[in-house]
């Protein structure tokens, strides 16, 4: 039996949704661009025009049709080209946090803006974990080889060039969405290899509450027609800009996220497309959003519970602290939240390495992250029978009967081979040792240990020089139509 | 009498009821109370409490938004009376807000307005996405004493700095103070793009709009 925890009743999730297609009727959704009017127009939609922005009311059944046509589960592929990450069903994965602008200096602890050299050791580390599937654009490059004007793009070519693992990203506008596309089309050798395999999930952000901007909703469009999966990261702040309530939020999330599915399928039938979220609680005391709150995480737990429910894809926000340091704040929150995420079963849950509420990476508290990541992957395992007894599965009889009153189950063949799967070997950085004649040492300086070790043993993947000189063409033809020069990262 | 209408008006903004705070408003021009008194003994105490409390975490946004509303609803009562006997409130200051270029990311700026506005500053609120030159047009046209500018995303952050080189552009600073403030900014980020102040939440933004506002007023008392 595989752990779950379920915080919904089945008739709350009805409720929930029933109040969810209320809203897209009354006050109805927010949509920022002619071409979204036009698209929901052409489906009978009613927009209203009193404004700059339009007001949409969606009805149910559209929304209905949009959901029948979503794909159940579909399959993020590596550079290899084999099936690397699940969206689908009840199967768990993680990768790190996105779009940060600070980075954790370990010498100084400061907080300082994060440079390509620290995406480039996020990537590193993060390749060579399994306890992530994905990598994340997790940085913004604020060096100097790096325009922020096509910041986005060159955050994504340097994932691709140190990593074969699928990667989660996203756009920072409605213009520089076509260039990333085409870059991974050049890295999957052509835009139908791409929509066949897709090699990456793009985070798309309504703005709450109920309103999806140009930006957010052209993305959407793009990334439908271009058979690109779109992760939907809707971010509603329980009483900041989403009821108090956390069932009121979910509900405004669900509202949020139907109709995203609904512009996007309209779009692109059949494309694929992830009920995803990054929820939060507002705090009322800083007016953040506290993402270590277990509130945070009850919200990402029940979003994803109303998306399964749909039978669709999930993601959420989890595994990331609101505190500066990788301490034991972080750690607890950290470590509480991605147990909670795996019992949830979100196929995609983000946020791993991540202090300061997502503003702040931090490379060490991302290997700490892998230890509570794959201890929370253990526990979603449960508790399985399994057996070297030939004659039948017993759970101890078996055992006993070889070492008697002994008590020498070392010694026994089943230990030897059975031990790997019953118990996670955590690597280093938790200490589990005997005090000794050396000094104990504190986690942080295991971490950075650590980091230096999985640095040492990445090898970064050989791109062919017709990639690489597609990736070059790309860039700077983006550069130009962005107005910058760029200087970007040849290899 | 009047002590004992003070303190209730003080109560009636801490407890964020804005009814009450009409009827005390009224009763005291009905009585002949002075509204400026009315304001400064009375209704101004109870926000002053109020953002003490807030800063010592016994109360909260919420409160604290309450609170501004009812002290809005006692201005509304007492302005007219005020301007009739040529008592206007002083201002503390006059700001522009709004958030940057391509944000629309509006609760902090509308807490800042809200209790800056309340705290007796005169805000002139530009809305969400404003362009550099818009905050210019606004800051001239006023004459304002602060220009402050929100950014939730990392992405728009740069709206800030694109408005403080359009503010120097126009010969308004240094006299114009520039301010900014939005989750992802921080007093680095501040320093890095040579802005006058920053703050983390509302009540340090009164803080810092009111000591930028001692400094321009020490200054001009220095050079006259």
């Amino acid at each position: 039996m595989r752990p779950r925890i379920q915080l919904l009743s089945p008739e709350l999730i009805g409720r929930i949704l029933r109040e969810a297609f209320e809203l897209l009727m009354n006050p109805g959704v927010r949509v920022g661009s002619a071409p979204v009017v036009e698209l929901l127009r052409s489906a009978g939609v009613e927009v209203g025009v009193a404004a700059s922005d339009g007001v949409a009311r969606i009805p149910e059944p559209l929304v209905r049709q949009c959901l029948a046509s979503a794909p159940r589960d579909f399959y993020l592929y590596n550079r290899q080209g084999e099936k690397a990450v699940h969206y689908g069903g009840d199967d768990v994965q993680f990768d790190p946090g996105s779009c940060c602008v600070q980075m954790l200096d370990p010498d100084t602890l400061e907080a300082r803006p994060s440079e390509t050299r620290d995406l480039v050791r996020i990537v590193q580390v993060t390749e060579t974990l399994p306890q992530f599937a994905a990598q994340s654009t997790a940085v913004v490059c604020s060096d100097s080889d790096a325009p922020s004007a096509i910041g986005d793009l060159y955050r994504l070519l340097v994932v691709l060039q140190h990593s074969d693992k699928p990667v989660v990203t996203g756009s920072f506008s409605a213009a520089g969405l076509q260039g990333m596309i085409d870059l991974l089309a050049a890295d999957s050798g052509s835009a139908d290899k791409l929509r066949q395999q897709p090699r990456a999930v793009f985070d798309v952000c309504p703005s709450p509450p109920l309103n999806w901007s140009e930006f957010g909703s052209h993305n959407l469009l793009d990334l439908a027609r271009a058979g690109v999966p779109a992760e939907i990261v809707s971010m509603p702040l329980a009483g900041g800009t989403a009821p108090v309530t956390l069932a009121g939020s979910v509900t405004q999330h669900a509202a949020e996220v139907l109709a995203g599915i609904t512009l996007h399928q309209l779009a692109g039938p059949g494309s694929p497309v992830v009920w995803g979220g990054a929820p939060a609680i507002f705090d009322m005391r800083t007016g953040g959003a506290p993402m270590g709150a277990v509130e945070t995480a009850m919200l990402n737990m029940a979003c994803a519970e109303v998306g399964k429910h749909l039978g669709l894809p999930t993601h959420g926000y989890l595994v990331a602290t609101d505190s500066k340091f990788v301490d034991a704040q972080a750690g607890a929150e950290s470590g509480r939240s991605a147990m909670l995420g795996a019992l949830a079963g979100i196929n995609m849950i983000s946020g791993a390495g991540m202090l300061e509420s997502l503003a702040c990476h931090s490379v060490e508290k991302l290997v700490i992250d892998a230890e509570s990541i794959a201890s929370a992957q253990r526990l979603a395992r449960g508790i399985e029978v399994r057996s070297e007894d030939v004659r039948g599965e017993t759970l101890a009889t078996a055992m006993f009967a070889q070492t008697g009153l002994s008590g020498e189950f070392l010694k026994l063949k089943e230990t030897r081979a059975l031990f790997r799967q019953e118990q996670y070997l955590p690597s280093p950085v938790i200490d589990r040792s005997a005090r000794g004649s050396e000094p104990p040492s504190d986690v942080f300086t295991r971490a950075r240990a650590r980091v230096d070790e999985l640095v040492s043993k990445y090898r970064k993947p050989s791109l062919p020089e017709d990639v690489l000189r597609k990736f070059q063409a790309i860039v700077d033809r983006e550069a130009d139509r962005a107005g910058v020069a760029a200087a970007l990262p040849r290899n | 009498m009047s002590d004992q209408i003070f303190r209730a008006m003080r109560q009636s903004i801490i407890d964020g009821a804005p009814d009450m705070a009409t009827e005390l408003a009224q009763q005291a021009l009905a009585n002949g109370v002075d509204p400026l008194e009315a304001v400064n003994q009375g209704f101004a105490a109870g926000i002053t409490f109020a953002g003490d409390q807030f800063g010592c975490g016994q109360m909260f946004l919420p409160d604290l938004l309450a609170s501004a509303e009812a002290m809005k609803a006692a201005i509304k009562i007492l302005e007219p009376e005020m301007l009739k006997r040529g008592s206007r409130r002083e201002t503390l200051g006059k700001i522009v807000l709004g958030t940057a270029r391509g944000d629309i990311h509006d609760i902090g700026k509308n807490l800042v307005a809200t209790i800056l506005s309340a705290s007796g500053f005169q805000i002139f609120d530009l809305g969400t996405s404003v362009t550099p030159e818009q905050f210019v047009a606004k800051a001239k046209e006023v004459d304002a004493d602060i220009v402050g500018v929100s950014a939730l995303l990392t992405t728009t952050m740069a709206g800030q700095k694109a408005v403080i080189e359009a503010l120097d552009r126009n010969g308004l600073r240094p006299r114009v103070k520039a301010i900014i403030g939005g989750a992802a900014v921080t007093s680095k980020w501040a320093a890095e793009i040579g802005a006058d102040g920053y703050s983390r939440n509302a009540i340090d933004a009164l803080e810092l709009a009111k000591n930028l506002m001692n400094r321009v007023m020490n200054k001009g008392t220095a050079q006259a």
